[in-house]
Parts: C-alpha cells; sequence; structure tokens
C-alpha cells in the first residue's frame, strides 16, 4: 500500500488538482485543434461567397487585368481527372483488397499488405514525379491521362485495403451457407460476401475519392494545367486544386477573390463527400 | 449444419454433378490467379515507383554522388545543384510542426479516449477527422490570407520581444518562412496523430485501467500508470506517421515557408523544403541536369518516408499484438 502512495505521491488534494489540471489541458488541446478548421471554414464561407457568382461556373478563366471569367474548364477537368482515377483505381484495388481478404494469409499476401501499407505513406509529390517519368516523358506531353493515373496511384493502396478490411467483417457464415449449397467459391464471393460488404466498401471510396480530389501536388507536372477547354485526355487539363494554387501565389486581387471561391466549391464537395460517407457508416450500422 | 465447411474444396467435392464440380475448380482456379495479379499490382507499383525515380534522378547521381547531400549550393544557371537547403527546411519544418502537434495530438487522444463524455466522443472525433479532409492547397490559401499575416503581426512579435534573446526570434519577419511553415505542417499532422493515438490507447486493454482506478488513481494517475506506458510504442508509432505525413506535405508549405534555399538560424527567415523545391521548378527545369536533380530529391523524400512508414508500422502493430494478447 505504501508502495501505491508513493507511486500516486502527495496529499488528496493535490493529486485532485494535478488530475483537473490534466483534464483541463486535454479539453483544451481538443478546442485548440478545432482553432484551425472552425478559422478555415469562416474564412472560406465569407470570402468564397463573396467571389462565388454564375459566371464562375459557366464561364472560362479571363487573361490578367480582365474582371470575371470563372472556372467553368477546371470544374470539368476535376471531375474528368476523378474519374479517370476512379476507372483506374477502383478495380485494381478491389480484386487486390479481395485477395488479401480470400487468400491473403501467405507471404505474399503480406508483401502485398506491407506494400500496400507503404505506399499509402509515400507523399503525393513523388507519385506525381513517378507518372511524369512513367507517362509525361515518355509520351512527350502533359494529360489529362496522366494526371488521373497519379490520383489513381494515390487511391490503389487506400482502396485495397477498405476492401480487404469489409470483407473480412462478413461473417463467415453467410460464404458458409452459400458453399453448402454448392456454389462455388468465387461466386460466393463476389455475390454474397462483396455484395455484403459493396455498402461498406462504397464508403471507403468515397473517402479516398474526396481525397484526391483535393490533390494538387501530384497533378502539377502530369495534368499541368490548361486556361481553355481540353479536347481530349492526351491534352493538359485544368483542375480545381491547381487553380487555387495558381491564383492564391499571384498578386491579382481578382484572382485572388476566385481562388477563395474555388475552394469553397472544393472544400464544399470533399466535406460533404465525407460526411455523406459517415452518415452511409452511422445508418449502416444502426439497421 | 452438423458439419461446418472446412475449406472450399469439401463442398465442392460433394456438389451434386461433375459439370458442376468442373466448373466450380476452373472458375475458383481463375478467380485466384485474377486477383492474385491485381494484387501483385500494388507491389509492381511500389517497385515501379522506386525503379522510375532511380532513373529519372540517374544523371544527378552520377555527377553529384554523395555530394549532393552536403552541398549548399543550389544554382540552375551554374548547373550546381546540392540538396542541403531543402534537406533542412524538410527536417527543421516538420521537427517544429512535432513540437507543436504531438502535445497537442495527444491531448486530443486522451481527451477523446479516456475523458469525454460519450455523446462528445463521435462528434468531436469527426471534427478532428474533418480537418484532416481540408486539402492542403485550401490550407496554403487560408495560410496566406489568415495564419500569414496572424503570424507577422501578433506571434513573430510576441516572440521576438518575450524570447528575442535566442537565435531563432531574430531578424526580419514577414510571416512566410519556417515558423508558419512549421505551424500549418502542424495544422495539417494533428489529425493523423491523434486518430492514430487514439486507436492506440483504446487497444490498452480495460482491465489494466479498472486494476489502477481500484487501487484509488485519479483519472490522470490511471493514464499515466496504467496506460501510456502499456501504449508508448504504439504512440510513438503515431508521432513517426505524423512525421512521414510532414516531411511529404507540399501545397500547404509551399505556399507558406517563403522558398528561399538558404539555411538560416532564425526561423523567421524564409526557407525551403524538398517537396517544396521539386512543386516550384518541376515545370521550369529544362535542362536535363536540373530535372534529375529535382527528382534526385524526390528520392530521397521518397526514401526518407518508406522507412519512416515501415518503423511506424511496426511499432503501431506491436502495441497492437500485445493488446490483443493481453486480453
Amino acid at each position: 500500500m505504501t508502495e501505491v502512495v508513493e507511486r500516486f505521491g502527495g496529499s488528496v488534494r493535490v493529486r485532485v488538482l494535478k488530475d483537473r489540471l490534466v483534464r483541463g489541458a486535454c479539453a483544451g488541446a481538443a478546442l485548440v485543434a478545432l482553432v484551425p478548421l472552425f478559422s478555415v471554414l469562416y474564412y472560406l464561407t465569407v470570402r468564397g461567397l463573396a467571389g462565388l457568382d454564375a459566371a464562375f461556373f459557366t464561364e472560362l478563366p479571363k487573361p490578367v487585368g480582365e474582371e470575371g471569367g470563372g472556372m467553368a474548364n477546371a470544374i470539368v477537368g476535376s471531375l474528368q481527372l476523378v474519374g479517370l482515377a476512379c476507372l483506374f483505381g477502383i478495380p485494381p484495388g478491389v480484386l487486390a483488397g479481395i485477395y488479401l481478404a480470400e487468400f491473403g494469409n501467405g507471404a505474399f499476401g503480406r508483401v502485398v499488405r506491407f506494400c500496400a501499407d507503404v505506399m499509402s505513406g509515400v507523399p503525393s509529390i513523388t507519385i506525381g514525379i513517378f507518372v511524369y517519368a512513367l507517362v509525361v516523358l515518355r509520351t512527350k506531353q502533359f494529360s489529362a491521362f496522366a494526371g488521373g493515373l497519379a490520383l489513381a496511384v494515390i487511391m490503389l493502396p487506400t482502396v485495397t485495403r477498405t476492401t480487404e478490411e469489409l470483407l473480412k467483417l462478413v461473417p463467415e457464415a453467410l460464404r458458409e451457407a452459400a458453399l453448402g449449397l454448392g456454389v462455388p467459391k468465387w461466386r460466393a464471393t463476389l455475390r454474397i460476401m462483396l455484395r455484403t460488404a459493396a455498402p461498406g466498401i462504397a464508403t471507403g471510396i468515397m473517402l479516398a475519392v474526396a481525397r484526391v480530389a483535393g490533390e494538387t501536388a501530384p497533378l502539377l507536372f502530369t495534368a499541368f494545367g490548361n486556361r481553355f477547354w481540353s479536347r481530349g485526355l492526351d491534352e493538359p487539363v485544368a483542375s480545381l486544386p491547381v487553380q487555387i494554387y495558381t491564383y492564391a501565389v499571384s498578386p491579382y486581387e481578382e484572382w485572388h477573390r476566385q481562388a477563395w471561391a474555388a475552394a469553397l466549391v472544393l472544400v464544399g464537395l470533399v466535406l460533404s463527400l465525407n460526411i455523406l460517407a459517415r452518415v452511409l457508416v452511422r445508418h449502416r450500422v444502426r439497421t | 449444419m452438423a458439419q461446418p465447411v472446412q475449406s472450399p474444396s469439401v463442398p465442392v467435392s460433394r456438389a451434386p454433378s461433375k459439370r458442376a464440380r468442373g466448373e466450380g475448380n476452373v472458375g475458383d482456379a481463375v478467380f485466384r490467379w485474377l486477383t492474385a495479379a491485381f494484387a501483385a499490382t500494388v507491389v509492381v507499383t511500389l517497385l515501379a515507383m522506386a525503379a522510375e525515380m532511380v532513373g529519372a534522378s540517374w544523371l544527378s547521381i552520377r555527377e553529384f554522388g554523395a555530394e549532393f547531400i552536403v552541398s549548399r549550393d543550389w544554382n540552375p544557371v551554374t548547373e550546381e545543384f546540392g540538396a542541403l537547403p531543402f534537406i533542412y527546411g524538410t527536417v527543421v519544418s516538420s521537427l517544429l510542426a512535432l513540437a507543436i502537434s504531438v502535445p497537442i495530438s495527444f491531448g486530443v487522444a486522451i481527451f477523446l479516449s479516456e475523458m469525454a463524455p460519450d455523446w462528445l466522443r463521435n462528434p468531436l472525433g469527426f471534427l478532428v477527422e474533418l480537418l484532416a479532409a481540408v486539402p492542403s492547397v485550401v490550407y496554403g490559401l487560408w495560410g496566406i490570407f489568415a495564419l500569414a499575416p496572424w503570424m507577422r503581426d501578433t506571434v513573430e512579435p510576441a516572440l521576438r520581444e518575450h524570447l528575442g534573446f535566442l537565435p531563432f526570434f531574430q531578424g526580419p519577419n514577414q510571416g512566410y518562412g519556417m515558423l508558419t511553415g512549421g505551424v500549418v505542417l502542424a495544422i495539417m499532422i494533428t489529425p493523423t496523430i491523434s486518430s492514430v493515438s487514439r486507436e492506440v490507447l483504446r487497444v490498452v486493454p480495460r482491465t489494466f485501467r479498472e486494476a489502477a482506478l481500484g487501487l484509488g488513481a485519479t483519472r490522470w494517475e490511471t493514464i499515466a500508470t496504467a496506460v501510456i506506458p502499456v501504449a508508448r510504442s504504439g504512440l510513438v508509432g503515431a508521432v513517426i506517421l505524423g512525421l512521414g505525413r510532414a516531411l511529404g506535405e507540399t501545397m500547404a508549405i509551399t505556399m507558406l515557408i517563403g522558398n528561399r534555399p538558404e539555411i538560416d538560424v532564425s526561423l523567421f527567415a524564409p526557407a525551403y523544403t524538398m517537396a517544396s523545391v521539386i512543386a516550384n521548378e518541376f515545370t521550369e527545369a529544362t535542362e536535363d541536369l536540373y530535372l534529375a536533380a529535382l527528382a534526385e530529391i524526390g528520392l530521397l523524400l521518397f526514401l526518407v518516408t518508406v522507412l519512416l512508414n515501415v518503423l511506424a508500422r511496426l511499432l503501431v502493430w506491436r502495441v497492437q499484438a500485445q493488446g490483443g494478447a493481453a486480453t
């Protein structure tokens, strides 16, 4: 007992006081951590709404010095890039995730899992260099294709691990029931396991999409940017994040106004994907 | 249900017709190999990444060798390239970010896992995760118009007044520099560190806490004596994951750190990071050697973050294995 007293040392009053202090400090830390979030949201709302108008969604950027113009091409460009990323990133990711969940207990499975984890920590800018060397140098031009591929590489490990985790949550009894009816394993996996896990996997994919939609660094030297409409996947394409960057570091008032408007649109998109994913998860858990 | 199915081969061999059995076997084999091929793409991509980056930086590796990481010269005109100012900028800004973020993140994690009332836990955890969802470029934009002016007019003058005897807080301050870069990084890595720490604390068995509480420990004493020691290596892992994120973070810090390849002891002075110099100069680099030097900086960044991630995952896994074994 004396040991315990020594360990926890001091009079009860001091100990309780210390406890209160630490509790206060931890609650304070939580408050401090959230200050930037609210500040960002405040600035986005005030400045973003001030910069937002119909032209923003319908017009092309105007040259420096001219008022007005919009980011219609960047909005479409971002959708294109994210679409390409989904096309290149989701099917391999889901299939790799199925492999890990179903057959991934061996050495190869461990290697894949490990590589996926390592890949998810690789800075996105180095993925930009990778795709630059792989695609842009070989095709000799910046392109929507290269940008989409860079984003897909970022998505791949997240989609893989999410699919694996969610498939593992599906009760084995479901599979056993299917196998017991004479259904081959592959059909049991696709039609029973994958379908049961699908809402959760969709949620994970939504979060991955939300993340790549805001990525800027890997697009700088893959999709590059474009002041006009891009007419094909083999041309450079504008995107909201890159446009925000270009406008934010420029010295022009008018461009700053549009950068805020674009940021509001982008964050609106990203946060609603996040919140939607959350709501879906909660809904699924409750039912 | 008398005999649970042990392996896929059992029901297949009992399947009613030969046709069904044959189809099942071929289908299963195809399925297995197909998914394995896609699983291999993950490994291949990572290896290709390493290979392409070594290829892209080969000119620079051959030209400068080990000199590259200790040289302070960065002169595209004379084609002298040394990465030291960028390595310095990356390391110092990331350490600053950790110094600011670690106490706050641990506070958040402890509050969320040990102290917060139930109704507050999920909404608060969600808000902290939203911090991670805001794109980097938006933090940069916010930094330019909100954070940098605040640092210039409020924080930096205060630091100069009270701690100005230290060399870190001397010299002119414009709001763009190492300190502002470190602060924005701290904001961005806080969600990473706090959510991983929270997961780590959560695996510490409830019985450990109950034992300490039963001995009359206060909440804080319980955390300090029964929770943190068990979770320690996982918490270290969380910090390393945060460090990995800080090292590779690009847009926000590029927009705030000032982008000047100099090594200055003052935290008010502009600096440059490895990721920033790539973001800023890669598309301008027209000479092959210049491009290779930038690619080599990318390669260094890649190697460092891979190593850190490996280390961090091992540490987090260790706690999870321990926690699993103790329950």
